[in-house]
């Protein structure tokens, strides 16, 4: 059952990767886009990882994507379509290049996995990892004030002069 | 053969060199940032894999994940903005005519 889940998860996760980057249509390259954010979500689910799929939903699917297609609206660059430039053989072959490095490392080493089962409601390990006795605390405080930097920067760049 | 982290491993794979062709070969930037997202959620994946096969009680790779999950944001939010920028001073979105520091 398990198998079944990732495997028909992993199967449409890649297709819409490559709907993404073929399709012509940018506006539709962005539904596969949200549509790949969702399958993700799903992956997580079978990594036991609740806590993650869902931010992974409200963080992708409900704030990024909006940003994104706001983005493709703006731009009224959609008529023209997605086409490839100048690089597109030579991108292939490092694509390809890397593919093969990758997959052969993951094939070839042998990871030492642990056999403990995973602990099954995440949320409250991850806030005591988070916020806990020699946790992650200034990384967190360091998030806020990139994200709000981030922000400010994004309000400035955008205001019309 | 049942799913293990090798299959994840391998997952991620495919998804971070398919993002990596389009970020290397599209044109419109609002598609290489789409495809640099693509790029982000491979790396997630791998993440959370090695957390739940290597560590599964720690939950490092999740945390790991939370604040890449913030910075991706972060990245969209400041990419779009530069794009809409400069898609009004120059009225383009094609990257190969965005030679603003080229000579």
């Amino acid at each position: 059952m398990f198998d079944i889940v990732f495997w028909v998860l992993a199967v449409v996760t890649v297709i819409a990767a490559l709907a993404v980057v073929l399709l012509r249509d940018v506006f539709r390259a962005a539904l596969c886009l949200v549509f790949l954010f969702l399958t993700v979500a799903g992956v997580y689910i079978t990594l036991h990882a609740d806590f993650l799929a869902v931010v992974q939903i409200l963080v992708y699917v409900g704030a990024i994507s909006v940003v994104i297609i706001v983005g493709i609206m703006l731009t009224r660059e959609m008529w023209h379509g997605s086409s490839s430039g100048k690089l597109r053989i030579p991108a292939l072959v490092v694509g390809l290049l890397l593919l093969g490095t990758l997959v052969f490392t993951a094939i070839t080493t042998q990871w030492y996995t642990s056999d403990v089962p995973p602990l099954e409601p995440t949320t409250a390990a991850i806030g005591v990892r988070l916020f806990g006795e020699g946790g992650f605390l200034l990384p967190v405080e360091v998030t806020a004030v990139l994200i709000l930097a981030a922000v400010l920067g994004a309000i400035v760049l955008i205001r019309e002069k | 053969m049942s799913v293990g982290l090798e299959h994840y491993l391998i997952l991620s794979a495919v998804l971070f060199c398919i993002g990596l062709y389009g970020v290397l070969s599209k044109r419109n930037a609002v598609v290489i940032l789409m495809c640099v997202e693509i790029m982000l959620n491979a790396v997630n994946i791998t993440l959370v894999a090695f957390s739940r096969y290597v560590v599964p009680t720690l939950l490092t790779g999740q945390i790991f994940a939370i604040f890449v999950m913030a910075v991706a944001a972060a990245e969209a939010a400041v990419g779009i903005a530069i794009i809409i920028a400069i898609y009004r001073s120059r009225g383009t979105v094609d990257a190969e005519k965005f030679d603003l520091m080229k000579w």
